[in-house]
């Protein structure tokens, strides 16, 4: 299908009785608008990434780049290049949390998720229930707490104080758990008789069944983790992250919003782009999500 | 679900007393050995999940009602935490009410918000459906790039706004809307919607697609006159599950409003005009250190959020009635 058509066809809404085409039109021009309104922020960023310093600060603010440049993006290096702490060394500590504490997620959700979705035992119902209760509220409930832990532990002004507490994130347990319980019993049953252990079943059974999930979990923690600056438990500039660097050149004052919108655009770039990759992924696991009444 | 543990074996009898009772026990003990794979794989996961996330609420109640500051050991002093928070701190109510304001109208806007453009993508066709999914939704995993609404609320000619309304003629000289208590409430309210299309905006696209399509035919047969009665009638009762879950996602975030108060009004803003529960928390939490103080605001915090969650999740059960 060529670009055209499928425009074309989005414009023509799904043949079902009871539509008004002037309600229709109207709806239209609605999601238009809003999506403008969400979207139009983020083409900006962009645009300011690339635009010459004698753009950035024309009266009126211009939105689109005129003479595009890759001067904010070499400046960024630069600037970094001079700084105490090479730049490279905030990515790599950005991509280490994020890594670890992904991958880290997805694992431990799964093997917790897996019997709680297939099997009850004592206990089981009200795991679940408090993982569930936990969905309702925010974690700055247990920020004052959680410090205290970290520094009974010793591990403020480590990335473990970042990368453990996601680990055991409740949302990716929720959803993981509502996934799981799709799978057949029949298939764990049958591969319980060619005797395979719980274990086995785990690993070669449920997760390459849940690879939606994955992504899904992945899309979820993924941002969460690339954004984060360190909250309250790192202090040390060697181990701060790619937030955090971007937040101090933003504070370097009006000369450098050029190479605050170069390092906007590296934080936002990669999210977005792992949501394209696994967006329709997470929509048939996001279709599991519901809450039972 | 795979049953396994039904296999009722003669309970114990033989001991005098009580047979009945120690014998559940036995069983459940019987129970509990037979799933210890269950539970060795939980582990990791149970063990982090209630380290950091159940003791510490725990936690954070018991020590409301102690004063702590870190250095010295806690002392026990009841009530008087909340007492004081409650009725000798002008600052904290006038975080509870911007608070309950951002709350009434970010959460019911973006709850609906959410419902609506999902419903509206749902009938596009799938490549416009996908493009527009990501339209809506990147803007809440663009990670904490909102302070680019920094740039259109800047306080001088230079800034998004000022500088259009000025072209225009509205304005003669550039507005400090970020300094103005007047415009600050507004303006988070603004970016914390332009976040908000998160998970529950997924949550609703998927559950659209799930809807069972020859429910509509049936509904129309049966005098479904428009749409808003197909949708009343048909589609938000099927998809009653996403919704409640939906709600808790909504509901806890709009309660939590810091980040974006703090990175566009700053931290406290001019006259507490963006203070929040959550901003009033880390205030006494990690600038004053008065440990006890902040638990009770973490316990009040807690038990709004979970308060309003169970009472939308009543109403949401009405429905389609």
């Amino acid at each position: 299908m060529t670009l055209y058509s499928r425009v074309i066809g989005a414009l023509r809404p799904q043949k079902r009785l009871n539509r008004s085409f002037a309600v229709s039109f109207m709806l239209f021009g609605l999601l238009l608008g809003f999506g403008a309104f969400m979207v139009l922020p983020l083409i900006y960023t962009v645009n300011n990434a690339f635009k010459p310093l004698d753009e950035l600060f024309i009266f009126p603010p211009r939105f689109l780049v005129r003479n595009p440049t890759l001067e904010n993006f070499t400046d960024l290096m630069v600037i970094m290049g001079n700084s105490w702490v090479p730049f490279t060394r905030y990515i790599a500590n950005t991509l280490l949390i994020t890594l670890v504490g992904t991958a880290g997620h997805i694992l431990l959700a799964s093997a917790a998720a897996y019997p709680l979705a297939k099997f009850k035992f004592p206990g089981s119902s009200i795991l679940f229930k408090i993982v569930v209760l936990s969905l309702m509220f925010s974690p700055h409930v247990t920020a004052i707490p959680n410090y205290l832990v970290m520094s009974q532990l010793g591990w403020i002004n480590t990335q473990a104080a970042i990368i453990v507490p996601s680990l055991a994130f409740s949302l990716g347990l929720f959803l993981m758990k509502q996934f799981m319980e799709q799978i057949p019993d029949a298939l764990i049953e049958a591969a319980k008789i060619d005797g395979a252990n719980e274990y086995r079943v785990f690993w070669q059974i449920v997760m390459p069944n849940v690879k939606p999930a994955w992504l899904t979990l992945m899309i979820l923690q993924f941002p969460a983790l690339w954004g984060t600056d360190g909250g309250s438990f790192i202090y040390s500039e060697n181990l701060k992250t790619l937030h955090y660097a971007l937040s101090q050149v933003i504070q370097g004052g009006i000369a450098r919003a050029g190479v605050g919108a170069a390092v906007a655009l590296l934080l936002m770039t990669v999210p977005i782009l792992l949501f394209i990759i696994s967006q329709s992924s997470v929509i048939q696991t996001m279709a599991t999500s519901g809450m039972k009444e | 679900m795979v049953q396994i543990h039904n296999t009722t074996e003669p309970a114990l009898q033989g001991l005098a007393g009580g047979p009945l009772k120690e014998s559940r026990l036995a069983q459940l003990w019987k129970d509990i050995k037979k799933s210890k794979h269950y539970y060795f794989m939980m582990s990791p996961y149970m063990i982090i999940f209630f380290l950091f996330t159940v003791i510490p609420v725990v936690v954070s109640f018991g020590l409301s009602f102690f004063y702590f500051n870190m250095l010295e050991t806690p002392r026990f002093i009841g009530w008087e935490n909340y007492s004081r928070l409650l009725l000798g701190d002008d600052v904290f109510m006038i975080a509870l009410k911007n608070t309950f304001l951002f709350a009434v109208i970010t959460g019911p806007l973006s709850y609906i918000a959410c419902f609506l453009f999902a419903w509206l993508i749902n009938e596009l066709s799938p490549f416009v459906r996908a493009l527009m999914t990501l339209v809506f939704y990147a803007p809440s995993i663009s990670g904490n790039v909102f302070f680019i609404w920094l740039i259109v609320f800047s306080g001088d000619s230079y800034g998004y706004l000022n500088g259009f309304l000025m072209k225009i003629g509205v304005l003669l000289e550039p507005i400090q809307w970020l300094q103005n208590e007047k415009y600050i409430l507004a303006i988070v309210i603004i970016v914390q919607l332009w976040l908000s299309l998160g998970t529950s905006f997924l949550a609703f696209i998927a559950g659209l697609q799930t809807v069972d399509q020859t429910l509509f035919e049936a509904g129309a047969m049966d005098g479904i006159r428009n749409r808003w009665q197909e949708l009343w009638f048909i589609t938000l009762p099927s998809m009653r599950p996403q919704l409640m879950f939906g709600a808790v996602m909504q509901i806890t975030a709009s309660f939590a409003v810091a980040e974006v108060s703090i990175a566009l009004a700053g931290f406290p803003s001019v006259n507490y005009a963006g203070h929040t529960v959550v901003t009033h928390l880390m205030d006494y939490g990690t600038l004053r250190f008065e440990m006890g103080y902040a638990s009770a605001i973490a316990t009040i915090l807690f038990a709004i959020m979970l308060g309003t969650n169970m009472m939308t999740q009543k109403l949401l059960r009405k429905v389609g009635e």
